[in-house]
């Protein structure tokens, strides 16, 4: 079976007074139906720029798109305006981070709701009114039919994402895009959400695509995880395989950065140094080099290609150090090593 | 055993709502903060964690005196300030200085770098030579991690890890006895945020600064804090060291955030059982009679509905404002220790 979703070598860029940002640098990806795929990385990854032009919502910017995005067999980026508006809100839906400003001030939830499902579906305004209500309720809003007369402003702050989910799911959408739908929430408020995603998910077999930059999200809702950095993928794997033995030297980064509740509490954080790069003028051979503990001097004129780990054909990572020189700094860093010791003991020990 | 440097005894912070244009009468108030009590110890941080609306940011405002109590009293090093005049305030804010969450609007874009953090310099009179405040300003950037030669940089020229740095430098300019810090890197990405808090873990303690570290994100204020205060519409439910608030919440609120809270770990996140309170925090303004907590508490019994529980120790050492605290078990369960247990 051919996956719902296949992204091959999608490049996005804008052009700006300032020059040119690579915004997305060839990535390539699959989801397939009932399958959560995490899409992790900080801002300026080119996470969200990627998802929106899944949606066809970057073709009216000034962006030069090339590669393609087969979707049930299509390539939608071929598919005319109009076309792209019968799938968009029908087959792809989205969700977005902040629910206030995606939702219109001056209409009643009802009336956009209604208006979701009639602009895709020859439904009377009275089927359209019930569906609408039975969505409501069915992401957890009560007294649907009191709440259907609201306008947004009325709601709190997790009901409009609610009612914004119940928009994007009330044509049962058979791909879901999810960008940061939780960052705005209070965590009680986005555990209910992302329970709510789970469970709409595994009953309605929608693939998800969840866009975050909380690594605690997608280690509780995904299946996979493509991690993203300076518009690239960097490194990709089944979720477990990322969190048990990840590969790359960001994604060592990432998740030694944050403190988490199940560690010790004195556990030093090791932070990134420096900081994500322009994308206008990006460094040469590895993206990541300038931040890397690692780095060695072929790492600055090479650019590394994400490939499949000798052992493991699932698990792809972007980095020029071989496999088991990275097995082996995973693990003195697991230990709880800093990375200036493993470095000193492991790469310049002549390993790499 | 320190001293304390802040004491707040039943806080209470009402805003007023008004009706009418030039007749206005107070037809409600919302209870930001109603009936707070804890101690600051020098030299410590202490953590205030809550959801939005819990009253946190404002007790922040209120222990720095930029806004003034409706009752109940603030004692900075045994001074009662939580009335003092506006002109009295003024000397205050040398001793007391906050760090704030948003490092793009709290500097003033038009200003250079320098000026920012010597303007605190400037408000109290101190460091009066050209010279003088230029090397202050200097050594205060090196000491959080600038360059001090950006002295002459406009905000807009750092990026957001940056902007906080400065923020940072301001506060330390006058060298405070007390920080607080209210939400200093939610706004920041990932891989910064760990940059920020060794920065201000490391100053607090070659320092000796007093520390309030305000956030909603409990790893982070684990990471830390040694006292930790949660907050629930505007009442502290749970206050206990961090060792024992992670490990036996007593609270179930304090219960429903720890097992809320996504964890990077996949076998965990599996293990732990979910108990999330359902519906919204009910409005401030007419908040639920005796535990505010009743209509969402998952053990919820009739005494709880009567009579408010007070903050009192619990066995395992916390204070916690509950007439039915988490077992052990129920503790294990909402933290996915239960197997190890």
């Amino acid at each position: 079976m051919s996956p719902l979703l296949e992204v091959r070598d999608l490049r996005v860029s804008f052009s700006t007074d300032d020059g040119i940002v690579h915004a997305v640098d060839g990535i390539s990806y699959t989801v397939d139906s009932g399958k959560v795929l995490g899409i992790v990385g900080e801002s300026g990854s080119g996470k969200s720029v990627s998802a929106l032009t899944v949606m066809g919502l970057t073709r009216f910017q000034n962006a030069e798109v090339s590669g393609e995005v087969m979707f049930d067999g299509q390539d939608i980026l071929l598919a005319s305006d109009q076309e792209m508006r019968r799938i968009r809100g029908n087959e792809i839906a989205m969700i977005f981070q902040d629910p206030l400003s995606s939702l219109h001030p001056f209409y009643k939830v009802g009336r956009q709701l209604v208006e979701a499902v009639q602009s895709h579906q020859g439904l009377s305004n009275k089927q359209a009114r019930d569906r609408a209500v039975e969505y409501l309720a069915m992401v957890g809003i009560p007294e649907p039919k009191r709440r259907f007369e609201a306008y947004p402003h009325e709601f709190s702050g997790g009901m409009r994402q609610r009612a914004m989910i119940a928009m994007a799911l009330i044509n049962e959408p058979r791909l879901l895009i999810a960008d940061e739908p939780t960052t705005a929430l209070d965590v009680t408020v986005q555990a209910q959400i992302l329970d709510l995603i789970a469970r709409l998910q595994r009953e309605l077999d929608t693939a998800v695509i969840m866009i975050t930059h909380d690594l605690g999200v997608v280690a509780e809702v995904t299946d996979s995880i493509a991690v993203m950095y300076a518009g690239r993928v960097v490194e990709m794997a089944d979720k477990r395989e990322i969190f048990r033995n990840p590969e790359h030297p960001y994604t060592w980064g990432l998740l030694q950065s944050i403190p988490r509740l199940d560690r010790p509490r004195d556990e030093p954080l090791v932070p990134i140094p420096g900081r994500p790069p322009s994308l206008i003028n990006l460094p040469s051979g590895c993206s990541f080099h300038p931040r890397c503990p690692y780095v060695r001097q072929r790492h600055r004129e090479v650019d590394p290609m994400l490939e499949p780990l000798p052992d493991d054909p699932g698990h792809t990572a972007a980095c020029l150090l071989p496999s088991e020189t990275r097995k082996r700094i995973w693990q003195e860093l697991a230990a709880g090593k800093q990375p200036e010791d493993v470095r000193a003991e492991v790469v310049e020990g002549g390993l790499a | 055993m320190s001293e304390p440097l802040v004491e707040v005894r039943d806080l209470v912070k009402h805003f007023p709502i008004t009706q009418g244009i030039i007749f206005q009468r107070q037809v409600a108030a919302v209870h930001a903060v109603d009936g707070v009590s804890f101690d600051v110890m020098r030299g410590e941080t202490l953590g205030i964690v809550g959801e939005t609306g819990c009253g946190k940011s404002t007790t922040a405002r209120l222990i720095t005196r930029l806004l003034e109590p409706t009752a109940g009293t603030i004692r900075f090093e045994g001074q009662d300030i939580s009335h003092l005049r506006s002109g009295q305030v003024k000397p205050l804010r040398k001793e007391m200085q906050m760090i704030f969450q948003d490092p793009y609007s709290s500097l003033n874009p038009r200003k250079t770098v320098g000026s920012i953090i010597a303007e605190p310099f400037k408000i109290q009179g101190v460091k009066e030579g050209q010279g003088e405040r230029r090397r202050a300003v200097q050594e205060l950037m090196e000491q959080v991690g600038l360059n001090p030669e950006h002295y002459n940089r406009y905000p807009h020229e750092f990026s957001g890890g940056q902007r906080q740095r400065i923020g940072v430098a301001r506060a330390l300019a006058l060298q405070p006895k007390l920080i607080i810090a209210d939400e200093p890197v939610s706004a920041l990405d990932v891989s910064i945020q760990a940059q920020i808090i060794n920065l201000l873990r490391d100053l607090q303690r070659d320092l000796g600064i007093t520390l309030v570290l305000i956030a909603h994100d409990l790893s982070v204020v684990r990471h830390m804090c040694y006292p930790v205060a949660v907050m629930y519409l505007g009442k502290v439910v749970e206050l206990a060291d961090s060792d024992t608030l992670y490990q036996q919440p007593r609270h179930p609120y304090t219960g429903a955030l720890m097992s809320a809270v996504p964890v990077p770990d996949p076998d965990l996140a599996a293990a732990r059982k979910r108990q999330i309170p359902g519906g919204d925090v009910p409005s401030p303004t007419n908040p639920p009679p005796a535990c505010r907590f009743n209509p969402r508490c998952p053990k919820v019994q009739d005494l709880c509905r009567q009579e408010e529980p007070l903050l009192a120790p619990k066995d395992g050492g916390s204070l916690a404002a509950c007439h039915f605290p988490l077992t052990q078990a129920e503790a294990a369960e909402r933290l996915g220790t239960a197997e190890h247990a």
